[in-house]
């Protein structure tokens, strides 16, 4: 089983679309939605819930009025500036609070309790083009890199189930610990750029990120005619670092019009566009083929 | 007044509009780039850097010749950051949280505190502006206790001389996005009208909503997409308080690393009327809200 996971670094580079319109491309596979944050691939492949399960991890303390002596050292420990005296004695911020227990530990009436915390949920659905896995986390709540485990290990077990052999993951922005959890046991990450600064300088950070767990890389270089210079940079780099550059896509306002009517790319007739994703998937594949 | 500026979903102009705010701000100033997985803002204002420090993370060392295997710092470790195997105790430095629960527990002291490299904080100035940036070290998972060390900086520069503060926050809804808003005066919504856009600004809305700051959005690229983001501001009493036109000219300058407000006399104005709206939100949400609270 193949497992390529879309991202970015930089966010709205176009990683989400181009994810849709592959996941309508690819044949067998299991699709996962790994950006837990703020997904949006199902608002393209609009799944069908077949299955809803609760996502519980972490713990977060809560103190008993009825118990607390109000001696403080709970407020003396926490590092997370999660506890605060009010009027009403002491109490935890939930959104600041870290889930360590140390307060549970240290309180010497053991007024503080320590509850699992509900952070989400997590589907297995079905669509138009095959099963899909996704997730919601709770705005606000913590735990995405769990999450994203939970997500791809479900991926995993449903295409062993059903034969298929491809899991193709949409990823999270950024670098840190969704998009590191997105990347293990991944064979190859695809990240999609713009010729922005800010878009050839994320792509620069989430490459060396790739480097750091030892994860095969490409480039999509996408938006490629907002400017040719900064174009020429990404090219450059990616020579340099022999990562190979799978297509280069022009700036195309068709993109929204598919998100508008909840379709994906390639499935908007007579596009160049979509021309141009065809052969970019089957390069895809190719260079899959080659990783071994 | 400390702003932050937030999105929900990622590229949708929150470090133009972060940039170009700073460069019509007319009182003191300082720019902070809290996206420290991806900092972008210091490409668009162009620091001179004059300060660069690694920031650390306190993280246990053990002494295994004090230390008698009994497993309490194991036992309390919600991280799985302190296992102890028989005679054999380990740390995994990269996945501790800094709670220093480990070392103050230890009954025979046989813990100290070490460090872990989380980034990178810089300094500098852009003009008459301050600026100030976080960037996380690649390979480290964990931006949140690093964001703090970074605000922590933030309010020193503060205490320091008074002045105000535009923090370019990360993209997302989760815990790396609302420590970045969590102890700022006013969130400023960056968002665009498209589906994605939409989708993702009401879950930062809900997100940012318990803080109970005042927030009023920015919607960019105007005139692409639906009527949703729209409508639903409207029903929540969430104020627009400017639109960016979507233009391709607006997305070339932003791709030659421009910021927008200097681009052309109407796009400066956009952002001083902006400033005096944000100011404005800021003046109207004071005095009843906090006394209720």
């Amino acid at each position: 089983m193949r497992e390529i996971v879309i991202i970015s670094g930089k966010g709205g580079t176009g990683k989400t679309s181009l994810t849709g319109a592959f996941a309508h491309l690819a044949a067998n596979k299991v699709v996962c939605d790994l950006d837990v944050d703020a997904p949006d691939l199902h608002l393209l492949l609009r799944p069908v819930r077949e299955r809803e399960e609760r996502f519980l991890s972490g713990y977060e303390a809560r103190i008993d009025g009825e118990r607390c002596t109000g001696c403080g050292v709970c407020a003396s420990l926490c590092r997370f500036d999660a506890i605060r005296e009010g009027e009403r004695g002491y109490t935890v911020d939930p959104i600041r609070c870290e889930g360590c227990k140390v307060c549970v530990a240290f309180c010497p009436a053991e007024a503080i309790r320590f509850e699992l915390r509900h952070c989400g949920h997590w589907y297995v659905s079905s669509t138009r083009f095959g099963p899909m896995v996704h997730a919601q986390l709770f705005p606000g709540a913590e735990n995405s890199g769990r999450l994203v485990m939970v997500l791809k290990q479900q991926a995993r077990e449903l295409a062993t189930a059903k034969g298929l052999d491809l899991v193709l993951c949409d990823g999270a922005p950024g670098i840190g610990c969704p998009v590191i959890s997105s990347l293990s046991g991944t064979h190859l990450a695809v990240a999609v750029t713009e010729p922005t600064p800010s878009g050839r300088h994320d792509l620069e950070r989430v490459a060396d990120l790739c480097r750091h767990f030892q994860v095969a890389f490409a480039v999509i270089i996408n938006k490629h005619d907002l400017n040719q210079d900064e174009a020429s940079r990404i090219e450059a780099y990616c020579r340099e670092r022999d990562y190979p550059v799978l297509a280069r896509l022009p700036h195309d306002p068709i993109i929204t019009r598919a998100m508008i009517q909840g379709l994906v790319v390639t499935e908007l007739p007579e596009a160049a566009f979509s021309r141009e994703l065809t052969s970019t998937w089957a390069r895809i594949e190719a260079l899959m083929n080659g990783i071994g | 007044m400390i702003v932050s500026v937030a999105s929900g979903k990622g590229g949708t102009g929150k470090t133009t509009v972060a940039a170009s705010l700073a460069t019509i701000w007319d009182r003191p100033l300082v720019a902070v780039d809290l996206d420290v997985e991806e900092p972008n803002l210091h490409l668009f204002l162009r620091p001179n850097l004059e300060e660069s420090e690694a920031a650390h993370m306190e993280v246990p060392v053990v002494d295994a010749s004090r230390c008698t295997f009994c497993g309490a710092c194991s036992e309390l470790c919600q991280f799985k950051a302190i296992c102890a195997m028989g005679k054999l105790i380990l740390t995994f430095p990269e996945m501790c949280h800094g709670c220093g629960g480990c070392i103050a527990l230890c009954p025979e002291k046989a813990l100290s505190p070490g460090t872990r490299e989380l980034g990178e904080i810089n300094r500098g100035r852009a003009g008459t502006i301050g600026f100030l940036m976080g960037r996380l070290r690649v390979g480290e998972a964990m931006s949140p206790p690093f964001m703090r060390l970074v605000k922590a900086k933030l309010n020193e520069m503060i205490a320091q001389s008074a002045r105000d503060a535009i923090i370019d926050a990360p993209p997302g809804v989760s815990c790396p996005a609302v420590n970045a808003v969590i102890d700022t005066d006013l969130i400023l919504l960056v968002t665009e009208p498209t589906p994605f856009g939409f989708y993702d600004f009401r879950l930062a809305w809900e997100a940012f909503s318990p803080l109970g700051k005042p927030m009023g959005a920015v919607v960019n690229r105007a005139g692409l997409g639906t009527d949703d983001l729209y409508r639903f501001c409207r029903d929540k009493g969430l104020p627009i308080l400017t639109e960016i036109p979507f233009d391709r000219a607006i997305a070339e300058a932003y791709a030659r690393g421009r910021v927008i407000a200097e681009v052309s006399p109407r796009l400066k104005e956009t952002f001083v009327s902006l400033r005096d709206e944000i100011r404005d939100l800021a003046e109207r949400s004071r005095p009843g809200e906090a006394a209720h609270a």
